[in-house]
């Protein structure tokens, strides 16, 4: 078995047994279907909780557990002992984070079906949270990489991850906000899953997309490159 | 140089600040070698040294036969690595923890029952890695470091904070790791430890090895008083010299058989090393 293959297997294991990330994997799906069944106001646009939920997931879930995972090893000295038995730092990551993005899937897929999408939409819905989770999954690699404990690493997720993911919510009812918001890959993910049914996907959303991917892109390699 | 493990002149340092000065030493196969110091010596930069996790600029080191700063693969599935701090998975079963490096060493699974077995933790292979006492951590930790069969272990002090019962254990497999072959490179403060079962020590300080040899070569060496101390039955104690003169004396002592015990004068290793750094090992 290859080295990635195996911390797949592990994490997956140590997942099973850690609350604290096991209730971000599960937490909005459950809500998702709880809210989306439950609530019913006239007016309501459709898919309303499904597309604010998708959204609040895809911002925190990957997000604060790769952070959380990492600072982990390190605080723990897990990953000292890893590194030291020729697992390459890449590899490690390609591990956690293939992990956890397959698990954050799960979720979307979850709340996918509990959406009343056709399959076309399903399918662009897929391929948006499948984009915007591996976003989140560097950003929040970075956060993990530059932290030294579990603690630094959530003092730096949690603000970053109730910007990810109020925002989106917040622009619904605030102009600037929303003017703002647009340069966020959340806010523009919310957008265009809220236009799913149209088919129809903006280029600037997919400029916005694309500029945001590359700015973390280059986050992660630099807290990588420090690291390695 | 024919050794698993050998370093020549290797320095290494951070910035302005110098971890370690020109360090030499060799380890055959089938020997344990000591490193003693206290902590902040310099003892883990050198462990990561040696595994190529560090590079240094000065000198030139040697594991199984190839320069650490290009060790590869093959290399590192002969090294097997005991941290100080475990390193465990806290919420995996001892089972699962080795299984992990199982995977990660490409052994087979089958060698996991025969590992557990041999340092007592099969009864407890399905306890979360929490539950166990420090001492069975130790023991884990170690097991995990014996998983891939190598031809050299690193251990960074083994036995600390282990009470005596468990430390002997450590040092029981480490000895049946010794009659197998492998060449063992330890990190210690415990005197009584690279004492009993080091075949070669150094006594590192600030960075440098102010002595290297066997254990009973170094404290022969600081034998100042070169004398035999003979306790008598009352507690009276004689001091002789360690000559020819003396050995009439001893028999008469014994003849009329008023010896409690003898020794020698010889210093401990604390003792060479607190005259050599006017600090003792355990200190920081």
């Amino acid at each position: 078995m290859n080295h990635t293959a195996a911390i797949f297997k592990k994490q997956l294991k140590d997942t099973c047994k850690n609350k604290t990330i096991l209730i971000q994997f599960v937490m909005f799906p459950v809500l998702t279907l709880v809210m989306h069944n439950m609530i019913k106001i006239d007016g309501m646009p459709k898919n309303f909780f499904v597309n604010l939920f998708a959204v609040m997931y895809m911002g925190m879930a990957p997000l604060t557990s790769i952070s959380a995972v990492i600072a982990e090893e390190k605080e723990k000295n897990t990953l000292r002992v890893l590194l030291m038995s020729n697992v390459k730092p890449c590899e490690y990551l390609l591990g956690i984070g293939s992990h956890i993005w397959t698990a954050c899937m799960l979720g979307a897929a979850v709340i996918c079906t509990v959406g009343n999408y056709r399959l076309q939409e399903r399918i662009i819905f897929m391929i948006l949270m499948a984009a915007g989770i591996f976003i989140s999954l560097l950003l929040g690699a970075a956060i993990g990489i530059w932290s030294k404990n579990q603690m630094m690493a959530s003092s730096i997720a949690i603000p970053v991850m109730m910007v990810l993911s109020f925002l989106p919510m917040l622009s619904m009812f605030h102009d600037t906000v929303r003017k703002v918001g647009r340069f966020i890959y959340s806010e523009q993910i919310n957008r265009m899953i809220s236009q799913i049914d149209s088919l129809q996907i903006e280029k600037e959303s997919i400029c916005i997309l694309g500029g945001n991917l590359v700015i973390f892109v280059v986050l992660f390699l630099t807290a990588y490159r420090k690291w390695d | 140089m024919n050794g698993t493990l050998m370093a020549a002149d290797l320095s290494f340092g951070f910035g302005e600040k110098q971890i370690l000065n020109h360090i030499t030493f060799e380890v055959g196969k089938g020997e344990i070698f000591g490193l003693l110091g206290p902590s902040g010596a310099g003892k883990t930069t050198l462990i990561k040294l040696l595994t190529g996790q560090l590079r240094q600029k000065e000198g030139y080191a040697e594991l199984l036969g190839k320069d650490t700063r290009e060790l590869g693969d093959s290399e590192h599935r002969q090294i097997g690595i005991m941290m100080d701090d475990f390193g465990l998975y806290e919420r995996l079963s001892a089972y699962d923890n080795l299984l992990f490096y199982a995977d990660i060493y490409g052994v087979s699974h089958s060698r996991i029952p025969d590992i557990l077995n041999s340092i007592g933790l099969y009864e407890a292979r399905n306890r979360a890695v929490f539950k166990l006492s420090k001492g069975m951590k130790n023991r884990l930790s170690l097991a995990r470091a014996l998983m891939n069969d190598g031809k050299i272990l690193f251990l960074d002090e083994p036995t600390s904070g282990l009470d005596p019962a468990v430390s002997k254990e450590i040092h029981d497999i480490l000895a049946e790791q010794k009659k197998r072959g492998t060449a063992i490179f330890l990190t210690t403060h415990n005197m009584f430890e690279a004492e009993s079962l080091c075949d070669q020590i150094a006594l590192l300080n600030e960075g440098s090895i102010l002595e290297y040899g066997s254990p009973a070569d170094i404290c022969r060496k600081y034998d100042h008083l070169n004398k035999i101390q003979v306790t008598l039955k009352g507690g009276e104690m004689v001091s002789l010299e360690n000559s020819k003169a003396s050995a009439l004396w001893v028999k008469e002592y014994l003849e009329q058989e008023m010896v409690e015990a003898i020794h020698s004068t010889e210093p401990t290793l604390e003792t060479v090393f607190l005259e050599l750094t006017g600090r003792g090992l355990g200190e920081l």
